[in-house]
C-alpha cells in the first residue's frame, strides 16, 4: 500500500515543503559549511534560524504543520555541545513528548525528526535533509483534511487556556 | 512602485520595506533567477522597492540601501544574499549610516542555502522566494533594539605555553597588557624546545627560543603558571571568570632558585624513571628539573616515583640539601586560582601520531626504530647523547631509512597532510648525514615544501646525496632474504619512478609521524565553549578572513591547535591573535547582541518554571509581586525560557514567537 503511494507520489510529482529550525551555532553553521562546500542537497527545506534549539517551542512545530509542512526538522548541537550548556537537551525531552503528541494527530513520526549536526558535519545536513525529504515525499502530503484544523484549534484553545 | 501598497498592510500602516536581492557576482545569480525574485518581492505586501545588484555588500551596494533608506523613507530593510553570519554586521552598519535602527534589517540566505547547493533555476528560485516571503512577513514586527555596551577587562589569559602562546603572551604584554599564561606541563617551551635545528635555515631552536621563555618567566606584567590547568569559563567577551587549577609540583616556587641540589642529593643514587622531556630516552630522579633551560627554573617531585610519598620513611635527604630556603613542601595540594579575563587566547598545540598504529612499521618491536621526535631529542646537543646519533646500542648508524607521512595521507588513520613532516625530515636527513656520513634514504609520496627558502632546502639535500625514493613503505622487517640484510631492519617498497618493488636495508628507522589534535581537544574546545573540525582542530571563524577569531567571541586560536602548521605560520598566527585582542580590549567597551529575553510582568503568573531551565541562573522570582525576573547581564539570549513558558509571557528580543509565527507561516503561504 504504502509503496504504491510512493510510486504514485513520484508520478503525480509531490515535492515536501519542510520546514526546519536550526541553532545558530551548530546546524545553521554545518547548513552554510554545506554551501561553501557546494554539496547538492534536495530544494525542498526551509530552515529558520534559531539562537538555540532550545528556543524551538513545540507549538512552533504544531504551526508549521497546521501552516502546510509535510516535515518539520529541528538541528542543534550534538549532546555536551551546545552552546549554551544544555539548551539540546530541553529540546530533545520536548522533542519526546511532541512525538506522542503528534502521533495522536495521526502525524507520521517520519515527518518530525531532531538531529544533532555539528558546525563540522555539512556533509551531514545533506544526507539528512535527503533522508528525510525522500521518506517524506514516499509518505506523500500530509492528510491535513481535518488534522490540520485540528491542530490549529487545538493551538487556539490551548493559547486560550494558557493565556 | 506605488506607494498604495501600504494599504494593504493591516498591520501596521507606517511600514515601508525595501528588499534588496545581491547576485554576488554569478554566486548566487547563475542558480536563482535574481531579477524574478526581486520583481516577486517587489509585489509583496509593505513592500516600497526591490532591487537587485551585482554585489549589494560592495561600497555602492550599501550606498543603494542608505540612499533609497532616506530618499524612500525606508523603516524596514530585507537583504537576501549570503549568510547572516558573514554579513549581518555589514548591512546592519548601512542601515545605521542611513539612521535606521540596525535590528530593523532581516537577511535571507540565498547562497550558502540555496545557490550553492541546489542546481535547478526552478527549485532555487521558488525557494528564494519563499525565504524572501517570510523575511518581509517577519521584517513587519521587528522592533528598535539598543544594544548592551559593557566594559572589557584588559587582562588576557594564554592558555598553553609553546611558541604560539609564548609569542602571543609576550606581543600582548609588551604592549603593557596584563597577561595570564597557564601551561599544564612543568615547564613552558612546548616543542618546539625539543628540537635541535629549525627548517630551513638550520638555525639552533634553543637559541631563538630560550630567550622568549625567560622573557615570558620574568615580564612584570605576565603570571605565569605551569603545571596548571584551566578548570572552568564562564562569563563572555571582555568578562571571562575563569578557574585554574593548579597542580602540586611539591615545591614553592617562591622559594625555590633552581640550583639543583636536591637532585644531587635524592636517596636514589642513580637515575631510574624515563625523563619525559627526553621521551624516555633517558632516565630522571624522582625530583628533577624537566630539562635545563626550563622555564620557570624550579624543580618538580614525581610523587609516583618519590619514596617520602610511597612510604612515608624516606631519609629527605633532599630537604637537607634545600636547607634553610625550605622549597620542598611535601603536602602541597591542588590550588585554585581564579581570575578574569576580556580576551582568551588558546595556543594549545598538537600531538605527534601514535607510530605504535601502524604496525607494519615496527615501532615498538624493534629496537631501532624511532619516531621523529625521538631523534629531535637524539640530535639534540641537550638531549640525552648530547647530539649523537647512535643505535640503541651505541654504535653509529651507516644506513638510515626515513619514512615520510606516518599517520598522515592515510585513509586508515589520519586523511591531512600535516604539513611540517617533508620539510623537517629533509632537516633530519641533512643533519642525520652531516654528523654521521650515513646513506640518508627518503621514502615519501611527494614532495611538499612550499615556503620561503624550503624548495631551495630540498634542492641543497639533493646536491648533499641524501636518496630518494618514491613509495610508500609497505613494512619495516628484520626477515633477511639475503646475506647482505642479516642483522638490518629492511624497508620493502615499491619504487614508484623506477617501477619495481625495492628491498633496502638500513640500520635505523625514522618514522616521521604527523600532527593531530590533541586527545582532549574536544574537552578543552567545551571548555572554552569553541568548535572544532570533524578532525579535532580548533574551528576558526573564517578560514580565511577571521583565521584566529572563532565562534566564541573573545575566544581566539594559534598554532598547530587550529591545524598543523610550522614554526613561522605559528608565529604568525599568534601575533594576529595577540593583536585582535587588543583591539577588542584597547576599544575599552563592547557592544553585546541584544538577544536577551524578558519577562512581561502583567502576564507572568509566577509558575516558575523557566527558573531552572535557564543554565545561567539568571531568571529568579520576585518575592513581594511572585513575578520572574530577568538579569539582562547574565542572560545568553539562547530562549529556552521563552519556549518553556507556558503563559508565553518572556519575549526574546529579535526572536519573539510572533516574530518566528510570521516567519513559519510566511514560509508556507502560497504566493
Amino acid at each position: 500500500m504504502r509503496e504504491q503511494q510512493s510510486n504514485a507520489n513520484s508520478a503525480s510529482g509531490f515535492e515536501p515543503r519542510i520546514v526546519a529550525f536550526f541553532c545558530t551555532w551548530c546546524t545553521y553553521l554545518a547548513a552554510d559549511l554545506a554551501g561553501t562546500s557546494r554539496m547538492k542537497y534536495a530544494p525542498n527545506v526551509r530552515v529558520i534560524r534559531v539562537m538555540c534549539s532550545g528556543r524551538v517551542d513545540p507549538q512552533f512545530v504544531l504551526a508549521a504543520f497546521a501552516h502546510g509542512a509535510d516535515g518539520v526538522l529541528i538541528g542543534g548541537c550534538h549532546p555536551g555541545d551546545c552552546h549554551y550548556q544544555e539548551g539540546n537537551y530541553k529540546c530533545l525531552r520536548r522533542a519526546e513528548l511532541l512525538k506522542r503528541v503528534l502521533q495522536e494527530f495521526g502525524i507520521e513520526p517520519e515527518r518530525f525528526r531532531l538531529e544533532w549536526i555539528s558546525a563540522a558535519e555539512g556533509e551531514r545536513v545533506r544526507s539528512v535533509i535527503n533522508d528525510m525529504v525522500k521518506k517524506v515525499r514516499e509518505l506523500g502530503p500530509m492528510n491535513r483534511g481535518s488534522a490540520g484544523e485540528d491542530i490549529q484549534s487545538q493551538r487556539q484553545a490551548f493559547e486560550e487556556v494558557t493565556t | 512602485m506605488p506607494d498604495d501598497h501600504l494599504g494593504e498592510l493591516g498591520r501596521d500602516g507606517h511600514v515601508r520595506i525595501g528588499v534588496y536581492v545581491c547576485h554576488c557576482g554569478t554566486n548566487i545569480a547563475a542558480t536563482v533567477d535574481v531579477i524574478d525574485l526581486a520583481e516577486y518581492a517587489a509585489g509583496l505586501p509593505g513592500v516600497v522597492v526591490a532591487r537587485d545588484y551585482k554585489y549589494m555588500c560592495s561600497d555602492p551596494g550599501q550606498e543603494l540601501i542608505r540612499q533609497d533608506i532616506l530618499d524612500r523613507k525606508l523603516n524596514r530593510v530585507v537583504v537576501a544574499s549570503c549568510s547572516p553570519l558573514m554579513h549581518e554586521p555589514t548591512f546592519r552598519r548601512a542601515l545605521v549610516r542611513a539612521g535606521l535602527n540596525p535590528y530593523l534589517l532581516q537577511m535571507v540566505n540565498i547562497r550558502e542555502h540555496v545557490s550553492w547547493v541546489h542546481l535547478g533555476k526552478a527549485e532555487a528560485t521558488a525557494k528564494a522566494q519563499d525565504l524572501v516571503r517570510a523575511a518581509v512577513r517577519r521584517v513587519h514586527l521587528h522592533k528598535p533594539l539598543e544594544t548592551r555596551r559593557v566594559a572589557i577587562n584588559p587582562a588576557v589569559l594564554v592558555v598553553g605555553g609553546g611558541i604560539a602562546g609564548i609569542h602571543a603572551a609576550l606581543t600582548l604584554a609588551n604592549s603593557g597588557k596584563r597577561v595570564y599564561m597557564v601551561e599544564r606541563k612543568p615547564t613552558i617551551g612546548g616543542h618546539m624546545a625539543y628540537f635541535d635545528k629549525t627548517f630551513p635555515t638550520l638555525d639552533c631552536a634553543a637559541c631563538i627560543l630560550t630567550p622568549k621563555m625567560t622573557a615570558v618567566g620574568s615580564h612584570p606584567n605576565i603570571t605565569l603558571w605551569t603545571y596548571s590547568e584551566v578548570e572552568a569559563v564562564e562569563g563572555y567577551v571582555g568578562n571571562y571568570k575563569v578557574k585554574v587549577r593548579r597542580k602540586p609540583r611539591y615545591i614553592n616556587e617562591d622559594l625555590c632558585i633552581g640550583c639543583q641540589e636536591c637532585i644531587a642529593a635524592c636517596v636514589y643514587k642513580e637515575a631510574k624513571w624515563p625523563d619525559e622531556f627526553n621521551l624516555g630516552l633517558s632516565k630522571r630522579k624522582p625530583i628533577y628539573l624537566p630539562f635545563p633551560q626550563a622555564v620557570p627554573q624550579k624543580v618538580v617531585i614525581d610523587p609516583q616515583a618519590c619514596i617520602e610519598f610511597k612510604s612515608g620513611k624516606c631519609k629527605k635527604t633532599c630537604v637537607d640539601a634545600c636547607g634553610e630556603r625550605q622549597a620542598i613542601d611535601f603536602d602541597q595540594k591542588d590550588r585554585i586560582e581564579q581570575i578574569e579575563v576580556g580576551a582568551i587566547i588558546l595556543g594549545t598545540g598538537f600531538q605527534t601520531f601514535d607510530a605504535h598504529r601502524n604496525a607494519y612499521y615496527g615501532y615498538g618491536v624493534y629496537p631501532n626504530v624511532y619516531t621523529s621526535l625521538e631523534i629531535e631529542r637524539l640530535i639534540n646537543a641537550s638531549g640525552p647523547t648530547a647530539g649523537e646519533i647512535v643505535l640503541r646500542d651505541g654504535t653509529r648508524p651507516r644506513m638510515v631509512g626515513i619514512i615520510h607521512c606516518v599517520g598522515s595521507r592515510d585513509h586508515n588513520t589520519n586523511r591531512w597532510c600535516s604539513k611540517v613532516c617533508c620539510m623537517y625530515s629533509l632537516k633530519l636527513a641533512h643533519l642525520i648525514r652531516e654528523r654521521t656520513g650515513a646513506e640518508v634514504y627518503n621514502f615519501y609520496i611527494d614532495m611538499r615544501t612550499p615556503g620561503k627558502g624550503y624548495e631551495e632546502f630540498y634542492d641543497r639535500l639533493l646536491d648533499e646525496g641524501v636518496h630518494f625514493v618514491r613509495g610508500r613503505v609497505a613494512e619495516v622487517t628484520d626477515w633477511a632474504s639475503h646475506p647482505s640484510e642479516q642483522g638490518k631492519l629492511i624497508l620493502q617498497v615499491e619504487d614508484t619512478l623506477a617501477g619495481f618493488v625495492r628491498r633496502i636495508p638500513v640500520e635505523m628507522v625514522i618514522l616521521s609521524v604527523g600532527l593531530e589534535p590533541q586527545s582532549d581537544a574536544r574537552e578543552v574546545r567545551r571548555l572554552f565553549n569553541i568548535s572544532c573540525s570533524e578532525e579535532g582542530w580548533f574551528l576558526e571563524r573564517h578560514p580565511k578572513l577571521a583565521p584566529v577569531s572563532t565562534f566564541t567571541d573573545g575566544i581566539f586560536i594559534a598554532g598547530a591547535c587550529q591545524g598543523p602548521k610550522d614554526i613561522p605560520d605559528t608565529v604568525a598566527q599568534a601575533g594576529a591573535a595577540a593583536a585582535e585582542a587588543m583591539a577588542l580590549i584597547d576599544a575599552g567597551k563592547i557592544e553585546l547582541e541584544p538577544y536577551t529575553a524578558r519577562v512581561i510582568e502583567d502576564e507572568c503568573s509566577g509558575c516558575k518554571t523557566c527558573i531552572p531551565v535557564c543554565p545561567y541562573q539568571a531568571i529568579s522570582l520576585i518575592g513581594d509581586i511572585q513575578k520572574a525576573r530577568i538579569n539582562e547581564v547574565l542572560c545568553k539570549g539562547c530562549g529556552t525560557c521563552v519556549a518553556a513558558c507556558p503563559s508565553g509571557s518572556i519575549r526574546q528580543n529579535l526572536f519573539e514567537d510572533d516574530e518566528i509565527y510570521e516567519e513559519i507561516e510566511g514560509l508556507l503561504a502560497y504566493a
